[in-house]
């Protein structure tokens, strides 16, 4: 999906903005630097291990590069994806306003999903709207559509405290989850847990370890200087240890991210968020 | 066609049958054995005796040994070390060789719970990646360069 003209002019006004505060050295307000609501009994957002100049762009909208998938996305949330279907709606057919129909929702996801009888990503929850909903194809895992659609939804829940469900009928998917997380792999024979649990704060080169948290997810990455997805992370660290990763979208990942976001409980939810 | 696809098989496989030394290197049954003494592995896994200067390049290249991402070290050319693993400093008058190579080769031999990879050994991994598959993360011979660049770490 290519982005819209729009977009490309938002980037530009955003960058004379960001020209223009840096020219008059505007000082980063202090009262956006609120670190201290970050830590939620001893866990950690990726926040809090970033510069202060970064934390100032991630709080501020203007200067957030992820808001321009959010803006992407919000004008996906009215448009009819596929005219031709009989089903043809957009998301506001069915959802309404999302700033109230959708608050909360990323918070809790991934969900079991009844339908489908296990448990889903955001991701797929909107690629099953729009196959079953609204008779258009579902979008790629990663592409600009769907990275904008999940930035936005999950925008929607801004602040919220991640709170996911893992008992019940999700209780299988979250073990395997956690299996998964103490699970030593790749030629490098490294397990998640090994960094992001036992040795947060340490540095591999320059790069100060994080707890891996996702609830700015998706996240624009600079590193990527683009949007990625949780699942696009683990495959990420997964490439790294010199291991197979599985596919974007796969149980396995669906799985993991489950028990990584309840890693991350009570962390507030910061999408767009910029990590390094 | 089946025919044809068993000659194919054939042919590919004959050479190794014919000379089973041409087998390609790296593959699991290709590391050269070793023996554990102790806490090391005092008899070198090549003939070729270790060579610092190469062992040195290894150390510090992202793509063979790498240790600088985990060990402060002292390579004076490289801008900034991790520091999961203790510094290398002076590593050479606390080990002798023999304790340097297990320490490369498995460290996980002393400690189940080490973070450090095993820089020659291949089995029991899960996932490897396909490129990476039945291969050590180095060489014997870059093994024997590389704790023979530590033991001069004194």
């Amino acid at each position: 999906m290519r982005r819209p003209r729009l977009g490309s002019t938002m980037r530009t006004l955003m960058l004379a903005i960001a020209c223009i505060a840096a020219a008059t050295s505007v000082p980063a307000a202090a009262p956006t630097d609120d670190l201290a609501r970050y830590p939620v009994s001893g866990r950690r957002s990726g926040y809090t291990y970033l510069s202060p100049e970064t934390r100032a762009q991630q709080k501020d909208e203007f200067a957030n590069p992820g808001m321009l998938w959010v803006e992407q996305g919000e004008r996906l949330w009215s448009l009819v994806p596929d005219k031709s279907k009989a089903q043809a709606q957009s998301c506001v057919g069915c959802h309404g306003d999302a700033a109230k129909s959708m608050r909360g929702v990323a918070a809790r996801y991934p969900a079991f999903d009844r339908g489908e009888g296990h448990v889903v990503s955001l991701e797929h929850r909107i690629n099953a709207c729009r196959v079953k909903k609204q008779g258009a194809t579902p979008f790629a895992w990663e592409s600009q559509g769907l990275l904008a659609m999940t930035a936005y939804v999950s925008r929607q829940s801004l602040d919220m405290p991640v709170s996911v469900k893992v008992t019940g009928p999700a209780a299988r998917s979250f073990e395997r989850g956690r299996t998964a997380y103490y699970q030593r792999r790749g030629q490098l024979d490294m397990a998640c847990a090994h960094c992001h649990e036992e040795r947060t704060g340490a540095r591999l080169r320059a790069e100060v370890i994080s707890q891996g948290q996702i609830n700015g997810h998706p996240v624009y990455r600079q590193l990527w200087q683009t949007m990625g997805s949780a699942q696009r992370m683990f495959a990420w660290c997964n490439d790294a240890v010199r291991a197979d990763p599985y596919a974007y979208g796969s149980q396995e990942y669906t799985d993991l991210e489950l028990f990584v976001k309840w890693r991350g409980r009570g962390l507030p939810v910061e999408t767009p968020a910029i990590r390094r | 066609m089946p025919a044809l696809r068993f000659a194919r098989l054939l042919v590919s496989v004959l050479p190794w049958v014919v000379f089973p030394c041409t087998m390609p290197a790296g593959a699991a049954d290709a590391l050269v054995p070793y023996r554990v003494v102790g806490d090391g592995i005092p008899a070198p896994l090549t003939d070729t005796p270790g060579d610092p200067r190469r062992g040195r390049v290894a150390a510090a290249n992202s793509t063979q040994g790498n240790c600088a991402i985990c060990h402060p070290m002292p390579i004076a050319e490289l801008p900034v070390f991790g520091n999961l693993g203790p510094p290398l400093d002076g590593v050479g008058a606390r080990l002798t060789e023999a304790q340097l190579r297990l320490r490369i080769v498995d460290a996980k031999r002393l400690n189940p719970q080490s973070i450090m990879p095993a820089y020659y050994h291949v089995a029991g991994l899960r996932r490897v990646a396909p490129k990476f598959q039945n291969q050590p993360m180095l060489s014997a011979q870059e093994i024997e360069d590389v704790v023979a660049y530590l033991a001069t770490l004194k």
